[in-house]
């Protein structure tokens, strides 16, 4: 269970707030006007951007003092999700030990991501021999290996096409799921809110608000929210 | 954090290190002076000496760099790029080869006079103020004229477009466009080699000296070498070093943003400069600039490849000495130069000041810093016993702002792209330096180890300080077989040097280059 408690975060003149509960297991669409905040959100999930006031808990645990790194989260950023230097092999076995000395068992454990993810075959190419939908399997096979409790997505699929976009979620959802993963979505795309999220938490004016059902949400937007959808 | 904690820690340790190295020697030579009773008559004449050819060396330096940077913006020809890139050469020619070529066009037997004379007309003189500003001309003008087309390309393309569809002619676009950005980078480029020639060392002592022409580089030299009167080095020490520190505070103070704006980076249109008598006027002038720049080393290497296979045993061993100790200063710049900069990237509130440390390089003369280091070392080692190690360390430290220049800004973009990923996957430590830092700064890194290399290959400074028969380096030795007028053999060791230094620096940049992934 995640618990946003009264979370308040200042950049600047910026000011967002945030206090409620997401159930452990739920996928959550993060929607609302850009600027607004949502990505600042997830990065002050993560560890990036500091608290003003408030604390972020995981089932009973103040992540405050956690780097990054050391949180039960994995995130995905909207791009550089891959180091373009290491072939994807190394960039996946990052997610057992970053400083990729892997024994047998665990080399065995990134091929078999590989080849969850559809990759098999491909762990000596760069990101740069790879098409963009390739590239974001690799960061989810990383995902897969990490098997942290909860992920963030900051859009990192908004560069692909519908179709590509659609199967990448998809596979989000099978991973969500082998994994028992919490899930937290960016999303611009009502359309992907609705078919990968039953709840969606609305970001606009300053606030985060509790998560709703995405599909209400979306059919009775509040003004903010009908605004940006342009209704 | 790259580094983290103890990467902090080890970049705080360096900027002491290199704190005590500049300031620390200065209070050693400071303390020495005490006894001094002031400057003399010839130190004020050699430090009015010190400003006077530093400033007409900048004013001419900079005067010419904007014909030939204007030159080589308008144009596009093939060989444009090797040309430019040549232009970058004599950043990392050694001084006294420069030295060489240039008596061999200049001096009292060279090209010039030669054909003064057969003209019937009054030879000129290489020595003296004149001899000094046309060797730092020469060492500096590249640098001059690379900073002031780097304005000229900082110039969106879109403004020249703007400009060719209102009809704007050359001198239009010299007032509302290139007079703007030369007025912010020309302060710079001035400031620039003033402050090089202000610690110039090796062409005052070949082309200057005597009473009308020294620098005070040069009389802290001639005061520790032939009267070892260390309490009147030590004096002009302490001079030469606030000389420089006030220089780099007004370089610090000069630099100011054109207010030309972003563009697109479309390729550049120039059709103002399109009528014939431009392109001649350029095409003289980057002919000329060619000439000034190229025919001195042509000379060099005209009478030196062929003494190649007759050189001295003494040389040889010279040359040996030179290439391990360039290669060990340019690993001590390196393991400095590094963890500075990633913990200045990494501290956001003492960043500023780690940098501010590792340029203190520039700003130190490092005739000041070897005379410290003996002061502070005399009672403990006989100096000849100090000159290589001592030459190692001024090296690197005299090497390492070049090498930040270098790193620095890869780093910044490095943690600008992959600083969270890296962070979220707890990336850190010896596992990022390993994995993740090394790899993306091979190019900067061979890049600044290549100059490191170079610049201490070549250097005649404080090695000429200390050096007896058994630590000459190979540009001290050909120093001497200058003053023993063995010119031939002198060409042939400025050949191998000249060789040397270009062969290291293209050794470790290439290294950096190779296979680094895309």
């Amino acid at each position: 269970m995640l618990v946003l408690d009264r979370l308040r975060i200042v950049q600047d003149d910026f000011t967002l707030t945030a206090d409620f509960t997401v159930p452990t297991g739920a996928r959550v669409a993060v929607i609302g006007p850009s600027g607004a905040g949502k990505s600042t959100l997830l990065a002050a999930v993560a560890g990036f951007v500091p608290l003003a006031a408030g604390r972020i808990l995981w089932n009973g645990q103040d992540l405050a003092p956690l780097p990054p790194g050391a949180r039960p989260l994995s995130i995905l950023f909207q791009d550089q999700n891959l180091f373009p230097h290491l072939t994807v092999t190394r960039n996946i076995g990052l997610g057992l030990r970053p400083d990729l000395r892997l024994d047998r068992a665990q080399q065995a454990r990134v091929a078999a991501a590989l080849e969850r993810v559809g990759l098999a075959g491909l762990g000596a190419r760069l990101p740069a021999q790879l098409s963009g939908g390739q590239q974001g399997r690799v960061a989810l096979a990383r995902v897969l290996l990490r098997a942290r409790p909860l992920l963030l997505l900051d859009e990192p699929f908004a560069a692909l096409g519908p179709a590509l976009k659609a199967e990448m979620l998809d596979l989000v959802a099978e991973i969500a799921a082998e994994t028992g993963s919490t899930v937290l979505m960016v999303s611009h795309e009502p359309a992907d809110a609705r078919r990968f999220a039953p709840l969606s938490v609305l970001v606009a004016e300053g606030r985060a608000a509790p998560p709703a059902p995405t599909a209400a949400l979306l059919d009775n937007p509040p003004p903010a929210l009908a605004a940006y959808l342009g209704r | 954090m790259i580094g983290g904690r103890g990467g902090a820690l080890i970049g705080l340790g360096v900027a002491g290190l290199i704190l005590c190295l500049t300031l620390g020697t200065l209070a050693a030579v400071a303390w020495r002076a005490e006894a001094a009773s002031g400057l003399g008559p010839a130190d004020w004449a050699a430090l009015r000496f010190t400003l006077l050819q530093a400033a007409l060396s900048a004013t001419v330096s900079a005067a010419l760099a904007v014909p030939v940077a204007r030159a080589f913006a308008r144009r596009r020809f093939r060989g444009r790029g090797v040309l430019i890139a040549l232009l970058g050469a004599p950043f990392i020619l050694p001084v006294i080869v420069a030295v060489l070529g240039l008596l061999a066009v200049f001096g009292r037997s060279g090209l010039m006079n030669d054909a003064l004379r057969a003209l019937g007309l009054p030879e000129v003189s290489i020595y003296g103020l004149q001899g000094v500003l046309v060797a730092h001309v020469f060492l500096n003008l590249p640098l001059a004229t690379r900073l002031v087309l780097q304005g000229w390309a900082a110039i969106p393309a879109e403004r020249f477009r703007l400009a060719a569809s209102l009809g704007l002619g050359p001198a239009e676009v010299g007032r509302f466009l290139e007079r703007p950005m030369l007025r912010a980078v020309l302060p710079g480029a001035w400031v620039a080699v003033f402050v090089l020639c202000l610690t110039s060392f090796a062409v005052a002592l070949t082309l200057g000296g005597g009473p009308a022409a020294t620098t005070l580089e040069l009389a802290i030299y001639q005061a520790f070498r032939f009267d070892f009167d260390l309490s009147r080095a030590a004096l002009l020490a302490a001079v030469q070093f606030a000389l420089c520190l006030a220089a780099a505070g007004l370089a610090a103070g000069v630099a100011r943003p054109a207010g030309l704006g972003a563009g697109l980076d479309r390729p550049v249109d120039r059709r103002d400069a399109g009528s014939p008598w431009l392109r001649v006027q350029d095409g003289a002038v980057i002919a000329a600039a060619s000439l000034f720049l190229l025919l001195p080393l042509a000379m060099v290497l005209l009478r030196g490849v062929p003494q190649l296979g007759a050189l001295p045993g003494p040389v040889w061993e010279a040359a040996a000495r030179s290439v391990a100790v360039a290669l060990a200063s340019t690993l001590l710049c390196v393991a400095l130069a590094l963890p500075l900069a990633i913990a200045a990237v990494d501290l956001r509130r003492g960043g500023r000041w780690l940098e501010a440390a590792g340029m203190l390089g520039l700003a130190t003369s490092p005739l000041v810093l070897g005379t410290g280091l003996f002061v502070l070392l005399r009672p403990l080692v006989r100096p000849a016993d100090l000159a290589l190690p001592v030459t190692v360390l001024v090296n690197a430290v005299m090497a390492l702002p070049f090498v930040l220049r270098a790193l620095l800004p890869a780093l910044r973009d490095l943690r600008a792209g992959y600083g969270r990923l890296a962070e979220s996957l707890g990336l850190a430590g010896m596992a990022r330096l390993r994995l993740l830092t090394l790899p993306r700064l091979r190019a900067p890194l061979g890049f600044g180890a290549g100059l490191a290399a170079a610049l201490s290959m070549g250097d005649l400074g404080v090695i000429a300080l200390f050096a007896d028969q058994r630590t000459e380096t190979l540009p001290l030795q050909l120093y001497r077989l200058m003053g023993a007028y063995r010119m031939d053999a002198a060409a042939g060791a400025a050949v191998l040097l000249l060789g040397l230094s270009l062969g290291l620096f293209r050794a470790f940049d290439r290294g950096g280059r190779g296979h680094a992934g895309p």
